[in-house]
């Protein structure tokens, strides 16, 4: 339903490219596209306002780059903005050698706390730590048994008992200690910030167990409101940090820039999804994407940036040079495709990889297909994976019934392969605006469609023209093969 | 100019309560309609989650309709008509079946409140004197069932279960058929919490749609998405895939005893063309009101 931002930014800009300055004047199209970006991904209105004033101020005087479309310039200032705004992160969580140290959940109803307290708990087991629960939502029926049901699936301890929240966070704590557990994490029940006497009690809790970290639980679907409950929250509790919840869905989460920037508090992790494991860090960088709409370029190539950086310098340099000679294998392939494995940018990312989009059968789950990809590429053997060109007929069968397939869908996916190959050894030569125009270019050209790089492509032409004889003997050749 | 906007915004801010105090005088005092005057309407309509395409909508027939005519009344009544109108619907709360069971299925994202808006709506409903049955098919989160069973037990209205994990489309078959049997007058379906973008569980929800329409033909007569208030834009989109998988009849806003406006119902209406029939409004079991569009458009004006 949303548009990404560079589109609508680069129509409103078009005129600017390749001339002169960013001025007040030329630019106020393009920002206000970005403000409707923003306002659409639910930011905050007083937070956008202030926003696009900076962005304005950044943008004014910078001469208009002569290869770059004014608009991804405007996009990269807006980019960078968004990610010093959200950051820094700090993810780790704090640890005593005396006692265990307390942290505590509290946001409005249906924010996700209890899940995520099950979560928090998880991550810290995975970090060697020894977390023990408390279920203090005394209110919402059944939400004790839900926490309980929760931490015997994850082997944590659960502290309950039918008095008030505030004994039940106490209780938990000593309990925590004699059971030498070094994290209690206090899931609270769901309150409204203007609900006095549940926030009285939010504060008594805070008194007397003295939590060590506070965390606000935010669903990232909430809108302008977001602003109106950090705020309540942070000023009865001195929040540490927010988890910001159901990140799988599709909301943009503006949340995230509203709330750093209102209250100064951080984002610390995200929920991605319903099951116990998936609570991830937060990484600003990710998020600026996010909020800035999908299906841009730009994106593409910064989201790759990130994900290379895991890999070690040297490590890239080789693919690099793989990319540039044309030997990148199937193996490459396979170690790029586990690193965008990771739950949540699997989808967006395939939408936007060259040649990645036609690997996959429209209207088929992303993660479904990669994994069948995998499937082929983990059932060939090492020389057939330095070197697709040697998979013929009998080994394409092979592999086909390894990977649970027909034969054809083998050939069709290397036919691909090779195609994305070619754009890519076409791509290393280039720097990074070379490569955005390029592929904007090749993608009106239709090439990302199927079957269409080979009419872009050139075949093999050495210039030379064959003999009748040598094309008889090609031909008869070609017949072999089949 | 600019400065003092930013210090009014500030100062509204500090109040917890309302972000809404620094423009309450929107329609008071004698001004003009002029550019101000606009962008304080914008700004509050957007604050109120109302969406920029309805906002910038609106502000335009006000522009065109009052630029540079004082301020008074007729501005505010105008506005508030065009709001109002957005949401002009005919149905008017559930529409029950002459004979047999009339069947509800609750659906929407998890946290929205399904579970509390259910035990609402069967206490209403018992109140009106409606033989009430539930049925519990959130079989996936934990503590779902358990939660219903204690509400259906303080409403003293049946409940159909099975345990955690259960195909909850079996659960509804069961349900079905008992309400069949026993003559009950309404049936509500649970649902388990689910995000539009889930396919499977898209399609595990048209499956509990496609069972019940098989054991009461018509059924389900009503299909409440239960969307929560302070959702920004997305419950947009929420609705309409909800409303794409199961053919929605309604809205449930709840939690609007908050401070959210839940303005997405505009966009939502003009797009999906979705209703609100009833708000939840407080924690308490009394707390659903049917949903009245004149308030609702007064309340977005008001701290």
């Amino acid at each position: 339903m949303f548009e990404g931002i560079t589109k609508g930014l680069s129509d409103a800009l078009k005129k600017l490219r390749g001339r002169g300055r960013l001025t007040a004047d030329n630019i106020r199209d393009g920002l206000r596209e970005v403000r409707r970006a923003l306002l659409e991904a639910d930011v905050n209105l007083n937070v956008v306002t202030q926003f696009i004033a900076n962005v304005e101020q950044r943008a004014v005087g910078q001469d208009v780059l002569a290869r770059v479309d004014p608009s991804e310039q405007i996009v990269k200032i807006v980019y960078d903005e968004l990610c010093q705004l959200m950051g820094p992160v700090d993810h780790k969580i704090p640890l005593k050698s005396d006692r265990p140290v307390v942290l505590m959940l509290c946001g409005l109803q249906g924010a996700g706390k209890t899940t995520t307290a099950a979560k928090l708990a998880l991550t810290l087991k995975a970090r060697g730590r020894k977390p023990f629960l408390a279920a203090a939502d005394l209110k919402r029926p059944g939400a004790v048994e839900q926490l309980q049901t929760l931490g015997t699936q994850i082997e944590v301890p659960v502290y309950s008992e039918p008095t008030d929240p505030v004994s039940v966070c106490q209780n938990a704590v000593k309990e925590a200690k004699k059971q030498l557990c070094d994290a209690v994490i206090l899931d609270t029940a769901g309150r409204l910030q203007i609900d006095d006497d549940l926030m009285n009690e939010l504060k008594q809790i805070d008194k007397l167990c003295k939590p060590d970290e506070c965390y606000l639980v935010v669903d990232a679907m909430i809108g302008q409101e977001a602003v109106n409950v950090a705020k309540a929250f942070h000023d009865a509790l001195e929040l540490n940090a927010c988890i910001l919840t159901k990140l799988d869905g599709d909301a943009r989460g503006g949340a995230a820039l509203s709330i750093k920037q209102i209250t100064g508090v951080p984002i610390k992790f995200i929920g991605v999804g319903e099951k116990l494991d998936k609570l991830e860090e937060f990484h600003p960088e990710r998020m600026a994407q996010r909020i800035l709409g999908q299906g841009d370029l730009m994106g593409v190539v910064e989201k790759i940036a990130s994900l290379q950086q895991k890999m070690t310098q040297e490590e890239m340099e080789e693919q690099q040079a793989k990319l540039t000679k044309g030997t990148f294998t199937l193996y490459d392939f396979r170690k790029q495709m586990e690193m965008i494995a990771q739950p949540g940018m699997m989808k967006d990312l395939i939408g936007r990889m060259p040649g990645m989009a036609d690997m996959i059968p429209e209207g088929e789950d992303p993660e479904a297909a990669l994994k069948r990809v995998q499937g082929m590429i983990d059932s060939m053997t090492k020389k057939e994976r330095a070197n697709p060109d040697l998979i013929d007929t009998p080994r394409r069968r092979r592999i086909a019934a390894g990977a649970g397939l027909q034969p054809h869908e083998v050939h069709q996916f290397l036919k691909q392969f090779d195609q994305m190959r070619t754009i890519m050894k076409q791509m290393a030569s280039m720097n990074i605006f070379q490569r955005l125009g390029m592929m904007r270019n090749m993608s009106k050209a239709g090439a990302f469609l199927p079957g269409g790089m080979d009419a872009i492509a050139k075949k093999g032409d050495t210039g030379k023209k064959k003999s009748a004889k040598e094309r008889a003997e090609e031909r008869k050749k070609k017949k072999k093969k089949r | 100019m600019l400065g003092r906007f930013f210090q009014k915004i500030k100062q509204g801010l500090a109040k917890t309560r309302s972000v809404f105090s620094g423009v309450v005088g929107l329609f008071t005092g004698a001004h003009r309609v002029d550019k101000a005057f606009l962008t304080k309407l914008e700004e509050q309509l957007l604050l109120a989650d109302v969406g920029l395409t309805a906002t910038t909508q609106i502000v335009e027939r006000v522009r065109q309709a009052y630029l540079d005519k004082e301020v008074g009344e007729d501005v505010k009544k105008f506005v508030q008509a065009q709001l109002r109108e957005q949401l002009a619907d005919t149905s008017g709360g559930l529409t029950f079946q002459p004979t047999g069971p009339t069947v509800v299925m609750i659906a929407g994202v998890n946290g929205s409140g399904k579970t509390t808006s259910i035990a609402k709506l069967a206490l209403r409903l018992k109140t009106d004197g409606k033989k009430v049955l539930v049925a519990a098919c959130d079989t996936f989160r934990a503590a779902a069932v358990e939660q219903l069973t204690v509400w259906c037990e303080r409403i003293g209205c049946d409940i159909v279960k099975q345990q955690q994990g259960s195909d909850p489309a079996a659960v509804a078959h069961d349900a079905c058929e008992r309400a069949k049997a026993r003559g009950y007058d309404v049936l509500i379906v649970d649902t388990a919490g689910r995000l539009h973008t889930q396919t499977h569980l898209m399609r595990e929800l048209e499956k509990i749609h496609r069972v019940v329409a098989k054991q009461l033909p018509g059924a389900p007569h009503e299909v409440l998405l239960v969307l929560d208030a302070s959702n920004g834009q997305n419950a947009v989109i929420q609705a309409e895939q909800f409303t794409k998988t199961v053919k929605c009849t309604g809205i449930i806003l709840t939690k609007l005893d908050g401070t959210a406006k839940g303005g997405a119902v505009f966009a939502i209406k003009n797009k999906v063309g979705l209703p609100v029939k009833f708000v939840g409004v407080g924690e308490g079991m009394e707390d659903l009101d049917p949903f009245n569009p004149d308030e609702f458009v007064q309340a977005l004006f008001e701290g």
